[in-house]
């Protein structure tokens, strides 16, 4: 999507539309709103437990936290507009959103953050696999979560060892491409 | 199974440019911590391990055209020149390339930066070393906060035994900027004097820079003297706070339970444990929980802190790089810093380098995000 300047709007009728009711969601920075929002969307259709979850997160984008880090950046540039706040630096890092996801969800489990300049499936595909396959996850929450200056765009999907859709890079993509 | 190794490697940093110059430096209790007064980083005096970008910029005209790469750049392509060069492998389509940063060039943010904020993008940053050495793989970036660089072995480790490639180099670096500082220092938790890991006065951070690299492989050719093999790795959230440890420890806990588990050893073959150890009052205390609840109370530990102050997403492989030294010379190394017990679970801190056979240690690592990392390496040779 290109249309960064409504994103308030957007995510906060997001928020609304899927009935989420978490107070902490609207300290979060923007990268961690539309994950965290993408996120609820695939899991609460998955009738987790209350208290322990092994679902991996491999997250990937192109811009990390730059959005957030402008911010940060803007608010030590001057001396004399010298202004920097923890409840902005600890969003200085893209990997925050796994953290707010894990939290909502009880996650205990692998955390890891990708950049590419572009969505990659293969090596999304790759690290599931090996996940899967060496039991270090039941279930993998896949993709895609950018937002930058002019565009935000969010892609997600869960793998598991039975489904409907098969886990290959083909699939994957035309996934993506159907956005 | 495929089994994958750690092998030769570099660091590049204020006590050194290579992995031994910076160990002996350490076998002699040298610190790379500094007192520094720069108000174009931070309005107050700070204590931190710097590299000055002159000293950069010579090393590096020897080997490329310093003006066209920023000082990460220039750092993590001289510290994987080395590891390239001695590991004798050719860039082939089986080569990959990790990149494990938290913040990459966040300096070119700076209104005064020399370089395009297009630099700050971390797949530019990829590219860039890519593109120097002429790997064939495209690089991959891995930016998970503070377990970034132990992350990455495991990383490395998961795309060789998918397949995907036979060796794997990974540079790992992060930079002192004010960026860096001026964030810890809004948490208040930077420390102005030597910090002090584990102990009883301690009052919080130092901050530092390097590069670090090291070659994951699935073939023992040519294997470093000091070569581990990777024989468990798991990474686990707290599901509890982004920007504080949870109190019991349960990420780091959970961690090393499933890494012994895949090594398929038990506590007592850990002979030392390379912990985190940033000294801030609630990262220590929850490691000292973390350890005491696996039973890891007794293993000799150290936080390597105290030497490099926290090196953020390069810190976890420049520690696992330390630790394999320690592990070839059959040395504990002390926990600089440290000399009475704070925290509230005894833990066995080591305060003065003692010979020890060593075959297998535990490398640990945790950050913001709730994010802990384990990983058990044992001595191939």
């Amino acid at each position: 999507m290109d249309q960064a300047e409504e994103f308030p709007v957007f995510i906060k009728n997001t928020y609304k539309f899927l009935n989420t009711d978490y107070s902490k969601f609207f300290k979060m920075d923007n990268l961690s709103k539309l994950a965290f929002l993408a996120a609820d969307v695939l899991l609460k259709n998955e009738n987790l437990d209350e208290f322990e979850n092994n679902i991996a997160l491999i997250f990937s984008n192109r811009a990390s936290s730059l959005d957030t880090d402008r911010k940060h950046q803007a608010s030590i540039e001057n001396t004399d507009e010298y202004f920097p706040s923890p409840a902005v630096f600890v969003y200085t890092l893209p990997n925050i959103c796994l953290g707010e996801i894990s939290i909502k969800h009880k996650l205990y489990s692998e955390n890891s953050f990708f950049i590419f300049d572009r969505f990659n499936a293969e090596h999304l595909q790759l690290y599931a696999n090996s996940l899967l396959r060496n039991e270090k996850a039941e279930k993998v929450l896949c993709g895609w979560i950018d937002f930058d200056e002019n565009s935000y765009e969010a892609f997600l999907y869960l793998v598991e060892n039975e489904g409907e859709i098969e886990h290959n890079t083909e699939e994957i993509n035309r996934l993506y491409n159907t956005l | 199974m495929i089994k994958t190794y750690l092998s030769h490697n570099n660091i590049f940093c204020s006590l050194g440019f290579d992995s031994q110059t910076v160990v002996e430096n350490i076998s002699n209790g040298v610190s790379g911590l500094q007192l520094f007064e720069d108000t174009s980083l931070l309005p107050l005096p700070f204590c931190a391990s710097m590299i000055s970008s002159e000293i950069i910029n010579t090393e590096f005209k020897k080997i490329g055209d310093a003006p066209k790469f920023t000082k990460l750049e220039q750092m993590m392509i001289l510290s994987l020149k080395k590891v390239i060069d001695t590991s004798e492998i050719a860039l082939d389509e089986r080569v990959g390339l990790i990149i494990s940063t938290t913040k990459g060039n966040i300096d070119v943010l700076e209104k005064d930066s020399n370089f395009p904020e297009s630099r700050a993008y971390l797949s530019e940053l990829g590219k860039t070393i890519q593109d120097f050495f002429g790997f064939q793989n495209e690089a991959i970036v891995l930016s998970n906060a503070c377990v970034s660089g132990v992350l990455a072995i495991s990383a490395a480790k998961r795309f060789i035994s998918e397949k995907k490639y036979d060796h794997i180099f990974i540079t790992s670096g992060d930079l002192l900027t004010k960026f860096i500082l001026s964030g810890f220092n809004s948490f208040q938790a930077l420390s102005a004097e030597p910090c002090k890991p584990y102990d009883k006065n301690r009052i919080g951070i130092n901050l530092g820079e390097v590069a670090a690299s090291i070659l994951v492989t699935s073939n023992v050719k040519n294997l470093s003297d000091d070569a581990v093999e990777i024989l468990g790795d798991v990474t686990c959230n707290d599901a509890n706070h982004i920007s504080g440890p949870s109190r019991t420890g349960e990420g780091l806990f959970r961690s090393v339970r499933a890494a012994l588990k895949e090594a398929n050893i038990s506590v007592s073959e850990i002979d030392y444990i390379s912990a985190h150890g940033t000294a801030t009052s609630f990262n220590d205390e929850m490691e000292a929980i973390a350890f005491n609840r696996i039973g890891l109370e007794n293993t000799p530990l150290n936080s390597l802190k105290g030497y490099f102050g926290h090196t953020l997403g390069a810190s976890g492989l420049l520690e696992t790089i330390v630790g394999m030294k320690s592990l070839r010379q059959n040395i504990l190394f002390s926990s600089k810093g440290f000399s009475e017990l704070g925290v509230s679970k005894k833990i066995n801190v080591i305060k003065t380098n003692t010979p020890k056979t060593l075959n297998t240690f535990l490398k640990t690592a945790s950050g913001f995000g709730g994010c802990n990392t384990a990983v058990i390496l044992k001595s191939y040779n």
